[in-house]
């Protein structure tokens, strides 16, 4: 166990190959394992919805339909690639890698445990938002190159709504900060370890903020009830239209990954990164146990949304992202800082965590 | 040859490819994608000297927002450039003019360029600093030192900027705004604090005589 966790985290950086060498390998033993998960992950997505909707879901493929999202991946690999006849073929083929890489990369600086980060970089909170604003791209150039209605209509909604929500989600995002006074994502998950477990994460004083940013992140990532991007009723199938066997596979495992990266960054801003509820060192044995276990939480969050809520009209999101919530989160950056200025200690108590 | 120097020369090359991109792209679109490409190899150099945080906030600001409405615009646009081109030849005489004179502007810049000694110095270096950034461990990192600059040496300037921004974001919404009269408005307000009772009745209906009756 130690063994690993040493190959994980140590780079010899004397010989420049051995270096970058082992760089490479913990990138992709993350992939791996990220790319492992997310096919878990798939088909936990489909079994909820089918509990809500009161269907068994996938079950045929493997126990329990364990399999399913190989088969599926097969499935997509085997069929033949079609591409439009006036397509932009290169900017057509581009745009799912892109979505895919994008979604990969911003994964470089999450910490899934204590030092087990393949990036420690300290503007690390900066960089999550930077790629996942880059995210929009896939989508905008895969719509565009498709040249066809519905997906460029689609791609022009989608690139509208991420820009929109990226300005709270940034502003959701710098009332973390105030708390922590860091940038690096290792220090935001340490800064809530003071001691008490479970009270010290930021979501009990910035609950109003967790739940904008929870409803902003379905916004990013196209979740419903905010897929307007793709919505069926209208569009068919959006800026996938286009898009079948590998290029579809790309953009959905892409779509997916940036959503379990969502769930990751609320898991580090607010609930408490790879830190136990109760403040135990033997529940603490294990190293990603807990990361995983909240980040999987929120994908669940993300699931049930999915399954009950109906979608919305593309005015109403306007409205939400302009006229509530970015209000409110600027409105409650001021709370947040005039606190730390005013009442005496606060400064203090939550960045007591640097003396430690 | 280290691997920052390595990073340097991808990151250089790959900012000049993409800006001779930029010019000689046929399709507008492609341009922008081109440009996008250069903005993330300056990000790319910029962490290369150690200025992270300026790096990330040139990904954040120009690529994540300002080159997608770019690209939303210049996707919009249904421009004929054939048609735009068909009366480019008349033009290369003042085009010719234009294009010595700038030369020649620029040639007396570079002719009259002069080195400082500690430039001098730092071209002794291998490569660009690239790898070799030595920062105190325990000191201000890149962002606190920038925020104790910018927050106290030079205050007044970036509340200027500020203000700049904010009246340009006025400007710009009070220049697209037009007021539309006699059109009917949604009232979320109201849809949301509408009771049961006003909006549903039960009501048991006899047989063949309907509501009404």
């Amino acid at each position: 166990m130690s063994g690993i966790i040493d190959f994980l985290t140590t780079r010899d950086w004397s010989i420049w190959w051995v270096g970058a060498l082992s760089t490479t390998l913990q990138t992709l033993a993350l992939m791996i394992v990220l790319l492992l998960a997310l096919a878990f992950l798939l088909l936990f997505d489909r079994k909820v919805w089918a509990a809500v909707q009161m269907r068994k879901g996938p079950n045929v493929v493997g126990a329990f339909g364990l399999l399913q999202s190989f088969a599926d991946f097969f499935k997509f690999v085997l069929k033949e690639i079609v591409i439009p006849a006036g397509a932009d073929k290169t900017v057509f083929l581009l745009a799912p890698f892109i979505s895919f890489i994008l979604a990969f990369v911003g994964w470089a600086v999450v910490p899934v445990g204590p030092g087990l980060v393949v990036s420690d970089i300290n503007v690390g909170i900066l960089y999550l938002f930077a790629v996942s604003s880059l995210g929009v791209y896939g989508i905008i150039m895969g719509g565009w190159a498709s040249n066809s209605k519905y997906p460029f209509l689609g791609s022009l909604r989608s690139a509208a709504q991420m820009v929109s929500y990226e300005v709270s989600l940034g502003f959701i995002i710098i009332s973390v900060l105030l708390l922590v006074g860091s940038m690096n994502l290792t220090d935001i998950v340490n800064s809530q370890d003071r001691g008490l477990g479970i009270f010290n994460w930021h979501f009990i004083p910035l609950f109003p903020l967790f739940v904008m940013f929870f409803v902003s992140a379905l916004a990013e990532t196209n979740r419903p009830p905010f897929d307007l991007p793709e919505a069926e009723s209208e569009l068919v199938a959006g800026y996938q239209v286009e898009y079948s066997s590998t290029p579809y596979l790309l953009f959905m495992i892409g779509e997916y990954l940036n959503i379990v990266l969502m769930c990751a960054m609320t898991t580090i801003l607010f609930l408490g990164g790879w830190h136990s509820p109760i403040d135990l060192p033997i529940l603490n044995a294990v190293p990603v146990f807990w990361f995983g276990l909240k980040t999987v939480f929120m994908f669940f969050m993300f699931a049930m949304v999915k399954a009950i809520v109906p979608r919305y009209r593309y005015d109403q999101l306007m409205r939400i992202g302009w006229k509530l919530f970015l209000p409110f989160s600027i409105a409650y950056l001021l709370l947040v800082a005039g606190a730390l200025l005013y009442i005496p200690g606060a400064a203090d108590l939550f960045h007591s965590w640097r003396a430690g | 040859m280290t691997f920052a120097s390595l990073a340097f020369y991808v990151f250089a090359g790959a900012t000049i490819g993409a800006g001779l991109g930029v010019i000689l792209a046929r399709n507008p679109v492609h341009s922008v994608l081109f440009l996008i490409t250069a903005f993330i190899s300056v990000a790319g150099l910029f962490v290369l000297m150690g200025a992270e945080y300026l790096a990330m906030l040139l990904v954040v600001v120009y690529v994540g927002a300002v080159a997608v409405l770019f690209l939303f615009v210049v996707m919009m646009l249904d421009v004929d450039f054939e048609e735009l081109k068909k009366g480019f030849a008349d033009y290369i005489p003042l085009a010719v003019i234009l294009g010595v004179v700038l030369i020649v502007e620029i040639g007396f810049t570079v002719a009259a360029w002069r080195f400082t000694d500690s430039a001098e110095l730092a071209r002794q270096h291998p490569s660009p600093t690239a790898g070799q950034v030595v920062t105190d461990p325990t000191g201000p990192n890149n962002v606190e030192s920038l925020g104790l600059i910018l927050y106290t040496d030079y205050i007044h300037f970036f509340q200027i900027a500020g203000m700049i921004l904010l009246v340009a974001m006025i400007g710009a919404i009070l220049l697209t705004f037009r007021e539309r009269v006699g059109i009917r408005k949604q009232d979320v307000t109201s849809q949301v604090g509408r009771k049961r009772a006003e909006g549903v009745e039960v009501v048991s209906v006899p047989t063949g005589k309907g509501i009404q009756g």
